[in-house]
């Protein structure tokens, strides 16, 4: 009993960081009804501009809450500037191209990323900078609440309630769910899709970035091809939830990240990847619009 | 026996140049031809289903493997004929690799085909993955070590008239098929699934059809790589190898069967060509180029090199008519 509550701790802290990457798949989905591929190799992007400037600026070995801020403001504006020029140079181009192009498209770009990032970076791990002392809060019998999985829970809370007022409460918010319901009309009514699309990748993008410093802290071993795996189980999670839909995002990812934990602590380690696609599989055969997704009728 | 005129004078052209180049280039080049080869069965195959059905494949790798596989398994083990028969017994094995990996898309396709666009994509790349994993966890294939001292052809002469011998198959079927009412059937699915629908044609039957097509290609070229390479592991089979062999289709125009012959060589010879570049600026610049162009060309190009004419139609069009 005791281990079942310490592994579905883990797996919640494990979800809330699916939960980060998902939104910026979902959030993009939903608008511009495309998979963006790259997502995941910008959330590695992010992890590299952390490491870099936590050793510019000298605080790799200087763990605490100033660091972490620091990280991740670092971390967010760089995914977000990398979000933006990628949408601009590839995606914009190809905005009234078949869906299979841009597709095609969005696998070159993150193909270019992890590639260059591989003659940039280097392609051995690297190790991220201490941001924080993981020590264990407070236990109860042998179960233990270790700061990390409670640093990673509030972060990634805080990141998608900010995400949600966002969203519901103001002005530009309205403007990014109107163009996802319907470009055309939106842009009739005074909205300027392109710049909100740039948005939506922005957005999406910063959340990669926070995500990205949450698992650099928690795992701290990163390379240039970190981003593929998780980013394929954080896609997992928001096509499980019901893809364009920030909620079921949320939700995905804490039954991807649960199952995860589960899957390694009862069955067999090698078996987690193969998991994340069984579950998907069953999804969209069953109720391909996932759990909270609206199912459309396609209109001739 | 008219039907078989130009299979076979195919053949024997491509017989006549692996004479050629057997006594003309080193085995380094040789073994690129070969594995030239090799992806000019896959994309060929992924050209059935991507180019010709519309249906947009990333698991071709996993077809991929479990020929690989099969091959590797069935020759290592289940040797039947005398030294003498050898190229009997691997035309058997490759044929059961085929006929295996076609089982596997059968069962992979049959659920899966009812989606449509990015949710297929991402279900065939999911089972890809799995078909993978499982490779990677069973024990008798070697698991993660892989097998390895798979027999060859024995000389470059053998393997590339067998590579000839099955690319010939492959090109002419597929060939005659999209020549049939069944081909005519994959079409009307990629210009128009509903209006193709009220027609009468079954939509899901002809892309199952298409992928187990192309599944059993894609085993047979599995099988080819093993024998090539003597050594197989699942991570010879990672979701790259399906990505690949999408950018070769991509790149030779989506519904070119020339197309794609020509955009495999392309992309087996064009890293090897780039070996140079690396020595030049001691960074491995290849694979960066290869994604750049993949996102340069689908902006500037999008329709790859051919679009959906043959090698004989650009001829007629372009060089034909200015002579």
């Amino acid at each position: 009993m005791q281990d079942f509550v310490q592994h579905l701790i883990n797996g919640v802290s494990l979800g809330s960081i699916y939960a980060l990457i998902a939104l910026g798949y979902t959030m993009v989905y939903g608008i511009l009804k495309m998979i963006n591929f790259a997502h995941s190799d910008v959330y590695m992007v992010g992890a590299f501009a952390a490491y870099y400037f936590a050793r510019w600026i000298g605080i790799e070995n200087d763990p605490g809450l100033s660091t972490l801020l620091t990280l991740i403001v670092v971390s967010m504006i760089c995914c977000s500037l990398l979000g933006l020029v990628i949408e601009r140079l590839a995606y914009r181009p190809l905005r009234n191209s078949p869906k299979l192009n841009v597709l095609i498209t969005a696998i070159g770009v993150s193909l270019f990323l992890e590639y260059s990032g591989q003659v940039v970076f280097g392609a051995d791990p690297k190790v991220f900078p201490e941001v924080m002392k993981d020590f264990v809060i407070f236990s109860i019998g042998n179960v233990e609440v270790r700061s990390f999985d409670v640093t990673v829970l509030v972060v990634g809370l805080l990141a998608m309630l900010a995400l949600q007022f966002l969203l519901f409460k103001t002005k530009i918010g309205r403007a990014m769910r109107a163009v996802s319901a319907n470009p055309m009309v939106a842009s009739l009514m005074g909205v300027n899709p392109d710049r909100i699309i740039a948005f939506t990748f922005v957005v999406g993008s910063s959340l990669a970035g926070v995500g990205s410093v949450l698992v650099g802290m928690k795992y701290p071993k990163i390379d240039p091809l970190m981003g593929m795996m998780i980013g394929l189980k954080a896609f997992v999670a928001a096509v499980l939830g019901g893809i364009g839909n920030v909620g079921g995002a949320v939700l995905g990812a804490m039954i991807m990240g649960l199952s995860e934990e589960m899957v390694v602590a009862y069955l067999s380690s090698t078996y987690r990847d193969a998991l994340a696609f069984g579950i998907l599989i069953v999804i969209l055969i069953f109720k391909p619009a996932g759990l909270l997704g609206k199912y459309s009728v396609e209109k001739v | 026996m008219k039907a078989f005129k130009n299979p076979a004078l195919a053949l024997l052209g491509l017989c006549l140049l692996g004479v050629a180049l057997n006594f003309s280039v080193n085995a380094y080049i040789q073994l690129i031809l070969l594995f030239a080869g090799v992806n000019c069965l896959l994309s060929m195959s992924l050209n059935l289903v991507n180019g010709y059905t519309g249906q947009f494949s990333l698991g071709h790798a996993g077809f991929m493997a479990i020929g690989a596989y099969f091959s590797a398994y069935a020759s290592t083990r289940w040797s039947f004929a005398p030294s003498s028969l050898l190229v009997v017994q691997y035309f058997v094995f490759t044929l059961g690799a085929g006929l295996v990996a076609a089982v596997a898309g059968f069962l992979v396709g049959l659920p899966s085909l009812r989606l449509k666009g990015d949710y297929l994509a991402i279900v065939t790349l999911g089972f890809g993955e799995i078909i993978r994993v499982a490779l990677l966890n069973m024990d008798f294939v070697g698991g993660p070590r892989g097998l390895s001292g798979i027999p060859g052809f024995g000389s470059f002469l053998w393997s590339f008239a067998f590579a000839s011998l099955w690319i010939v198959i492959c090109f002419f079927t597929i060939w005659r098929v999209m020549h049939s009412s069944h081909g005519r059937g994959f079409l009307s699915v990629r210009e128009d699934e509903i209006a193709a629908e009220a027609m009468g044609i079954n939509t899901t039957r002809m892309k199952v059809k298409a992928f187990v097509l192309s599944s059993f290609f894609a085993g047979v070229a599995g099988a080819l790589f093993a024998h090539f390479t003597n050594f197989i592991n699942p991570s010879s089979f990672t979701f790259l190898q399906s990505v690949n062999a999408v950018i070769m289709v991509v790149l030779g125009g989506m519904g070119s069967m020339t197309g794609s012959i020509v955009a495999a060589i392309i992309i087996t010879v064009l890293p090897e060509a780039l070996r140079p570049l690396q020595e030049l600026t001691g960074v491995d610049l290849r694979m960066v180029i290869y994604s750049l162009s993949l996102v340069l060309m689908m902006i500037l190009r999008p329709k790859g090199l051919f679009g959906d004419m043959e090698l004989s139609d650009v001829w007629r069009k372009y060089v034909r008519r200015s002579a």
